[in-house]
């Protein structure tokens, strides 16, 4: 039912003139943006001009650029046949689904439309719905759309809507070149001056012109001898159907120098003055098709003489490669800014930059690591060396081993340093755009952008990094909008190939509020626990506290604070500051004996205030719920003076 | 002068025969005339002395009616060659869109050619006009004079033709070359529009 597109109908076969290079031109913009350039292409010419040619040029090479694209060729006698078919078995609806379906549909010969009420309005429809939904409609006839008769206003309409180009007859160049290049496919070869003369005939269009060398070739086969220019005009019987070349032929036996003249100076101008309106107006046509501005290219041609009419077409496509480099630059950080149509007008070019820097400069990156943190200073023991090591490897091919990474662990074992030490070191690559958060602040962050109207600005933003690191992720449970971002941002990170790391209390399959979607994600990747911080942990995160502090210490007190248990870090540090604390009540060294007596309650603590097990440091270092990421900020304060007005409080 | 008016659509190429005296000018464009359908030719005018010589200068202009959707003119003028019509010369020559330098090929004529070929050059900088960008051919006229009489082309051309551009051996009186050179410099001269770079 549907014909086969002729796989030797392509650009390529397709010879191209002045007399068709608006046709061919827009077919190729339709061929490179199918439903935006111009819809529907309605296509008009005399028959044997190349419509049917160009009509599946147009087909073949959308294919070969989108295979996946559904493509239909057919005449409009098929159209109607198929149709006719369909109804008659009960199959209306059907037959309506089957063309509503088609990305790119090539109508050919609709001039067969006139008288036919019913097809008229069946086509109206298909053209309707196939428009809305954003499909290429490309039409050809043998005459334009006002022309065919008995056509419903509407239909003439909507063809005229997309464009209207037409294909005429070759000029003498081009049937030439069609000749030599049909010729030369044919594997025949002629006497030179034999393919001007027939192409000097005045044929109404290719497909006699064809005709004519068919006959040639036949003849050359047969009496297997090479026809001379006379012998092929008296074949073709040129003399009586083209007078004018004959007369020139004539006039330059007879020395008519100025005819001869007169035609050399005609193909010079020709060549000279079409040759750059044709240039111009294909440029035209190729930007106005990809949706840019072209005044300044649209006043040339009104110019009474062209300047360097390359220079301003080389000016102008390099103008919009800016436009089209900036458009990208802003589109990554707001899409919305991206579609305005500064970036269409390459007259507005200082615009479009002014605009493109002051989007650059109003998107924030997102919220990178603390600097506080560096993997140098994380204290490796048994208990965490697994998760250590994962972080290593993970820096190592980032987004390519684990990915997620899941830091799970109770709290204050360090979890949220080892996320910003990860992402310290992620951000060290070349390029690196490192969002390293709280999923609280990330929360908030979210809310914000919501109520500022700017979601496609936050998600430009968080998809721009190149790592994700979320700290306390289950803090996003109950937030199902977060999730539902989260989820997608998750997705686009992951494809790309960019890290993620989040860091959780329990495993995820534990968490508790959290879609399922998330949580099966989140183990997706390599799930790794923190334990209590082992001897060696111990010993290394005392030390290091210490040294902090600034306070003389000797061996026996961090032996001895090290073989004291401890659930975490923080708890040691607590540890820590109460033996300090004490040690500056009474004004007395820092020892290990004072350190047991505080700790082992032989000399209780000064202030009933402070007697409960659990609060330490003035503020409750708890881990058992609370907002813990603004507790951890405590223990690292540096300077033991805050820590004392805190307490004061 | 415009060579193309796109708002018009016309095309106007002016097209000056330079050379010293006697060496053919007027001859090309009597040849010309005589070859140019009636309809398509304006009147030659031709303001010469009792003895033929220019006085002034020829016109001929010829209209080749509507090429490429452009109604296209040629405009031909000849210079008197006399040393001392240098005005006239400069004036005709004022806006020309090609120049043919018509050559005489006797040898004892060489110093006068190169004379009027630095007359020309000498002329085209007071007009401010780029000697280099200008389209010029040449022409070895009366060729058909008895051999040793006169230099060949090849010879002329290592004389003459310093810039290489197009020359071409003629003989106007008979016709031959008139219209190769005329083809010739037209080419030249319409070849320009295609560059966009038109006066």
């Amino acid at each position: 039912m549907t014909a086969a597109l002729n796989p030797k109908f392509t650009f390529e076969t397709l010879v191209v003139g002045a007399a068709n290079q608006l046709a061919v031109t827009a077919g190729r913009t339709v061929t490179e943006n199918p439903g935006s350039a111009y819809n529907p292409l309605f296509i008009y010419g005399g028959s044997g001009l190349g419509k049917t040619h160009l009509l599946m040029a147009i087909g073949q090479a959308a294919q070969k650029l989108a295979p996946t694209l559904n493509i239909e060729y057919l005449t409009l006698d098929e159209y109607v046949e198929a149709f006719h078919a369909a109804v008659a078995a009960g199959q209306g609806d059907l037959f309506r689904r089957r063309f509503q379906n088609v990305d790119v549909l090539l109508v050919d010969d609709v001039q067969f439309l006139t008288n036919r009420k019913e097809m008229q309005a069946e086509l109206l429809r298909l053209t309707e719905a196939l428009q809305t939904a954003g499909h290429q409609i490309v039409l050809t006839s043998d005459r334009p759309p006002v022309e065919i008769a008995d056509l419903d206003e509407r239909l003439i309409t909507r063809f005229s809507g997309g464009l209207v180009v037409d294909m005429g007859v070759p000029d003498y160049e081009t049937r030439v070149a069609i000749l030599r290049r049909r010729a030369e496919e044919r594997g025949s070869r002629f006497q030179p001056g034999v393919l001007e003369t027939v192409a000097g005939a005045e044929f109404q269009n290719v497909r006699e012109l064809l005709g004519a060398l068919n006959r040639l070739i036949a003849y050359q086969a047969v009496n297997d001898t090479f026809l001379n220019a006379a012998g092929a005009k008296q074949l073709l019987g040129i003399s009586t159907m083209a007078p004018d070349v004959e007369a020139a032929a004539a006039r330059a036996a007879s020395g008519d120098e100025f005819g001869a003249f007169l035609e050399d100076v005609t193909v010079t101008v020709g060549k000279a003055v079409e040759a750059w309106r044709a240039r111009v107006g294909e440029a035209i046509l190729r930007w106005e098709g990809e949706g840019y501005r072209t005044h300044r290219l649209e006043a040339l041609l009104q110019q009474e003489a062209p300047g360097a009419v390359d220079a301003v077409i080389a000016a102008f496509a390099k103008d919009v490669e800016r436009l089209r480099a900036l458009e990208t630059q802003v589109a990554a950080l707001d899409p919305q800014a991206a579609g305005q149509s500064v970036f269409r007008d390459p007259e507005r070019l200082a615009e479009a930059r002014e605009l493109a820097a002051s989007v650059e400069s109003g998107v924030a990156p997102p919220p990178g690591p603390s600097a506080a943190f560096p993997l140098a200073a994380f204290a490796v023991g048994q208990s965490n060396q697994v998760a250590v090591s994962a972080v290593r490897a993970a820096l190592e091919r980032p987004g390519k081993q684990y990915n997620p990474l899941v830091l799970t662990g109770k709290s204050g074992l360090g979890k949220t340093h080892l996320l910003h030490a990860m992402g310290l070191g992620l951000a060290q690559k070349r390029g690196a755009v490192v969002a390293c958060l709280s999923t609280q602040d990330f929360v908030d962050e979210l809310i914000a952008a919501i109520d500022g109207n700017r979601m496609d600005w936050w998600r430009a933003r968080y998809r721009r990094a190149t790592a994700l690191l979320l700290d306390d992720i289950h803090l996003i449970a109950e937030k199902e909008r977060t999730q539902e971002e989260l989820f997608n941002l998750f997705n686009v990170l992951q494809d790309r190939e960019r890290q993620l790391v989040f860091t959780a209390p329990t495993h995820p399959k534990t968490l508790e509020g959290v879609e399922e979607r998330i949580r099966s994600r989140l183990e997706g990747g390599l799930v790794v626990e923190l334990g209590e911080p082992d001897r060696v942990v111990r010993r290394a995160v005392l030390e290091r506290l210490l040294a902090q502090q600034e306070v003389p210490f000797d061996e026996t007190l961090l032996e001895y604070l090290a073989d004291r248990p401890a659930d975490s870090v923080r708890s040691l540090s607590a540890m820590l500051q109460r033996v300090m604390t004490a040690a500056a009540a009474q004004d007395a060294p820092m020892s290990a004996g004072l350190a047991r007596d505080v700790l082992e309650g032989q000399q209780p603590v000064v202030t009933g205030r402070r007697s409960g097990a659990v609060r330490t440091s003035g503020i409750v270092v708890s881990s058992l719920g609370g907002i813990r990421s603004r507790e951890k900020m405590v223990w690292e304060w540096p300077d033991i003076v805050d820590r004392m007005l805190e307490e004061l409080r | 002068m415009s060579l193309v008016n796109f708002t018009t659509r016309e095309i106007t190429c002016k097209i000056v025969y330079y050379g010293p005296g006697r060496s053919g000018k007027t001859t090309n464009l009597h040849y010309v005339y005589g070859r140019v359908p009636e309809a398509r030719r304006g009147r030659m005018v031709s303001l010469a002395t009792q003895t033929d010589r220019t006085l002034f200068f020829d016109f001929l202009p010829i209209d080749l009616g509507q090429i490429s959707g452009f109604s296209t003119r040629f405009q031909l003028y000849t210079v008197p060659g006399q040393v001392y019509y240098n005005a006239t010369r400069r004036l005709v020559l004022q806006g020309a869109d090609g120049v043919v330098f018509v050559a005489d090929s006797q040898a004892r004529q060489l110093d006068e050619n190169i004379e009027s070929l630095q007359n020309l050059q000498s002329n085209l900088l007071e007009l401010g006009v780029d000697v280099r960008t200008l389209p010029v051919v040449l022409q070895y006229n009366k060729q058909d004079l008895p051999r040793e009489l006169i230099l060949q082309a090849a010879d002329l051309d290592d004389a003459l033709n310093f810039r290489g551009v197009p020359s071409f051996a003629a003989d106007a009186l008979h016709g031959k070359g008139v219209f190769e050179t005329l083809k010739g410099i037209s080419e030249l001269v319409l070849k320009r529009l295609a560059a966009g770079s038109a006066i």
